[in-house]
């Protein structure tokens, strides 16, 4: 998977979880810049897209994922394993 | 949630209902989503989609409130709970408390839940607090009595939730989370925390069972599914979890039932196919000695076992019936003759085997039974069965049974179709009076005329005032009659309770026996003031649907009269609010000798009725009063 469909995918599943059809994210995206993407539904993408990607994240990885791109790589790194 | 059909074009279908430009047909569709296997993602979508619709007009669906209090983080779970609730065609609106302040939104003067008035009301908690208070070394007293501070707590908050909102209570039990620390010796150890959970449950429980306050079994639930897909370590300590975001539709569901079961929503009688589903291979080809079943080989116990639970299910209180592509003469001679067949041609009520289509026979067995068709499960082995009747028949629960028969039994059961809130002697025989009903049925066809039906059938009615020991069977059919049910009014136990103790209101029950048996308490109906002096208002009238075209609604009328009278009342004054299921009633204050009074401009839709007693002559009808002997004392005068 590239980056970009990685992103692509975490679009979609982020873009569901929050009813926003158009929702596009960018590696430099912080979850502040999405209205709505509270704690709340940060716990539910993290486990979403662990789900879809078949990835696991450890805690203290979702706790200081600084932007999506942090999230993308981690993935990355994940499945090159 | 493997019993539901994988959705086949979620997004597509989604989106096509939201397009609907009928806000009833766009309820209607997105409703339809709610019976596929979503997971928590689409769970949520759906959610949301519903939230977005205008509810009123949807006469169909039934509005309920809920109010979530926990000791943790519950919001995720509002999701669950609303398309679970969509899928018995309840709009269920949820009220969470705020975080950890159960205690709180209960026992302050200015509660929130004062003008919210919740119907039911959840308490969920989890056990961190009392496992922080009972030390690992702890003696068993220590022990039993950290527990028995926790239970006289949750005593207490019941007691006064049901006071001060009158709501239905809800005690989830408490998960089991902790880890072992003694191992095996834990269900020895009276400190370790796995043991104090263990009988903090049995005590919770217990309480609970007192109080006819009514239980989610998560602690259960967690143990069938493997705690671990429950309880996400991370996810509690990232946000106070206890259950997973992914179980949310799994948790929507169990509690739903319990919520649902409350409101008459829970299947009555299971419809089995026969071939390859209460036995292995197709009796018409390979004949009854060729047939796997039974002891002897897996796939003959599979069979069996299947068979078993239906027995079971029989023996309390779900009525059997079989619906089956097959010679009825082959079909019969094998629950006559085969040796291995546990079910017995007693076992069923209603037994269809032709070359029909099954849609339209599962029609006439509810028709048989008198029962709505969405009391209904039918469950096949055949994909394209199963496909048709979902195809036509919405209202039927079709659990997705997987191809291996060994896992059969697993799917049914964890569909939990007939989850129940109490459980009475009546509920007991209900399956044998379903089967007495399906031959009163028949006695119905051949006699001659329906007033030889009737005559034939030896009637007496029993009543008298609701006592104590009615009270529970009351408050069950109070809450789950919808069909005859002209005001579908609900009452918690303790409001019935203390309604009956009012003297300004009378409370009546009525039993139901024939030469065939006791049909058991069928119709209760509640008089109260109105406002109108000597004015009675009969503000709930309820009658199973077993008993319907006997009669009873004319006597029971007769009866009321009578009581109306004797307290002085000139008038009798009857409600009809229409709902999606209550059609039936629509003309009975006509029917019994009622005017009705709403001015013709009126465009409300209930109507009122008012029946003079001055002028009242008792309908004729071929049923005998007996007095109940426990209430002796309320015989009119």
């Amino acid at each position: 998977m590239t980056d970009h469909e990685v992103l692509d995918t975490l679009s979609r599943i982020l873009g569901e979880l929050l009813s926003a059809d158009s929702l596009e994210l960018t590696m430099e995206t912080r979850r502040s810049d999405v209205p709505g993407w509270d704690s709340f539904n940060y716990i539910n993408f993290i486990v979403a897209v662990e789900q879809e990607l078949r990835v696991k994240f450890g805690l203290a990885e979702i706790e200081s994922f600084e932007n999506v791109g942090a999230i993308v790589k981690q993935i990355q790194r994940a499945k090159a394993r | 949630m493997q019993w539901l059909p994988l959705p086949t074009d979620f997004r597509g279908d989604l989106r096509a209902a939201l397009a609907q430009v009928d806000a009833v047909a766009r309820l209607e569709q997105l409703s339809s989503l709610s019976n596929r296997r979503l997971d928590f993602v689409q769970t949520i979508q759906l959610d949301q989609a519903v939230r977005r619709q205008a509810t009123e007009g949807a006469a169909t669906f039934q509005p309920l409130k809920l109010a979530l209090l926990a000791s943790h983080t519950v919001e995720h779970l509002v999701s669950g709970i609303t398309v679970a609730g969509l899928r018995r065609r309840l709009l269920i609106q949820t009220y969470v408390a705020p975080y950890g302040q159960y205690r709180q939104t209960v026992l302050a003067n200015d509660s929130p839940l004062l003008s919210y008035r919740p119907d039911f009301l959840l308490f969920s908690l989890s056990p961190q607090q009392l496992l922080a208070s009972v030390p690992s070394t702890a003696s068993s007293q220590d022990a039993a009595a950290a527990v028995s501070e926790t239970v006289d707590m949750l005593k207490l908050l019941w007691t006064e939730a049901r006071e001060r909102y009158g709501a239905t209570i809800v005690q989830q039990t408490f998960m089991n989370v902790a880890e072992p620390l003694f191992g095996s010796y834990d269900r020895i150890a009276a400190g370790a925390p796995v043991n104090v959970i263990a009988r903090l449950n049995d005590r919770v429980v217990e309480a609970a069972a007192e109080q006819a306050v009514s239980v989610l079994d998560i602690a259960r639930q967690t143990e069938r599914d493997g705690l671990d897909s429950w309880f996400d370590r991370a996810r509690w300590l990232q946000g106070k979890l206890e259950v997973s975001p992914v179980m949310v539709p799994a948790y929507g569901e169990i509690l739903v039932r319990v919520i649902g079961a409350h409101r008459g929503l829970a299947k009555k009688c299971l419809v089995l196919d026969l071939d390859n589903t209460l036995w292995g291979g197709v009796v018409g080809d390979v004949g009854q000695e060729g047939l796997v079943l039974g002891e002897g080989s897996g796939t003959g116990e599979a069979y069996l076992a299947l068979q078993r639970y239906a027995k079971q299910l029989r023996d309390r209180g779900v009525v059997l019936a079989v619906c089956s592509k097959n010679d009825p003469t082959i079909a019969h001679t094998v629950f006559r003759d085969h040796p291995e067949m546990l079910l017995k041609p007693s076992d069923i009520a209603v037994f269809v085997a032709n070359w029909e289509d099954k849609a339209s026979n599962l029609v006439q067995i509810a028709e048989r039974l008198n029962i709505g068709i969405d009391s209904l499960v039918f469950v096949d082995d055949n994909p394209a069965e199963r496909a048709r009747v979902r195809e036509s028949l919405p209202m039927v629960a079709v659990p997705e049974l997987p191809d291996d028969p060994s896992q059969y039994v697993r799917c049914l059961a964890d569909a939990g179709y007939f989850e129940a809130i109490a459980y009475t002697a009546e509920d007991a025989q209900r399956a044998q009076q379903y089967a007495m009903n399906a031959s009163r049925e028949t006695l119905r066809l051949s006699a001659d005329s329906l007033d030889g039906f009737l005559k034939g059938l030896e009637m007496n009615v029993a009543y008298g005032v609701v006592g104590r020991v009615d009270l529970q069977r009351v408050a069950q059919l109070v809450n789950k009659t919808n069909q005859f049910n002209p005001t579908t009014k609900r009452y918690s136990l303790q409001e019935i309770t203390e309604l009956t103790a009012d003297e300004k209101c009378v409370a009546l029950q009525f039993r139901l026996l024939d030469r065939l048996g006791d049909n058991g308490l069928v119709s209760v109906m509640i008089l109260k003031p109105s406002n109108t002096p000597a004015v009675l208002e009969v503000d709930t009238w309820v009658m199973s649907c077993r008993v319907f075209g006997r009669q009873l609604e004319m006597e029971a009328m007769n009866i009321a009269a009578e009581i109306a009278r004797a307290r002085g009342a000139t008038s009798l004054r009857g409600t009809y609010m229409p709902t999606a299921k209550n059609g039936v009633v629509k003309d009975l204050y006509a029917k019994l000798g009622f005017v009705q009074v709403d001015q013709l401009s009126s465009t409300q839709q209930a109507t009122h009725w008012l029946l003079p007693l001055d002028s009242y002559a008792p309908h004729q009808t071929f049923i005998t009063r007996r007095l109940s002997v426990a209430t002796a004392e309320t015989e009119p005068a």
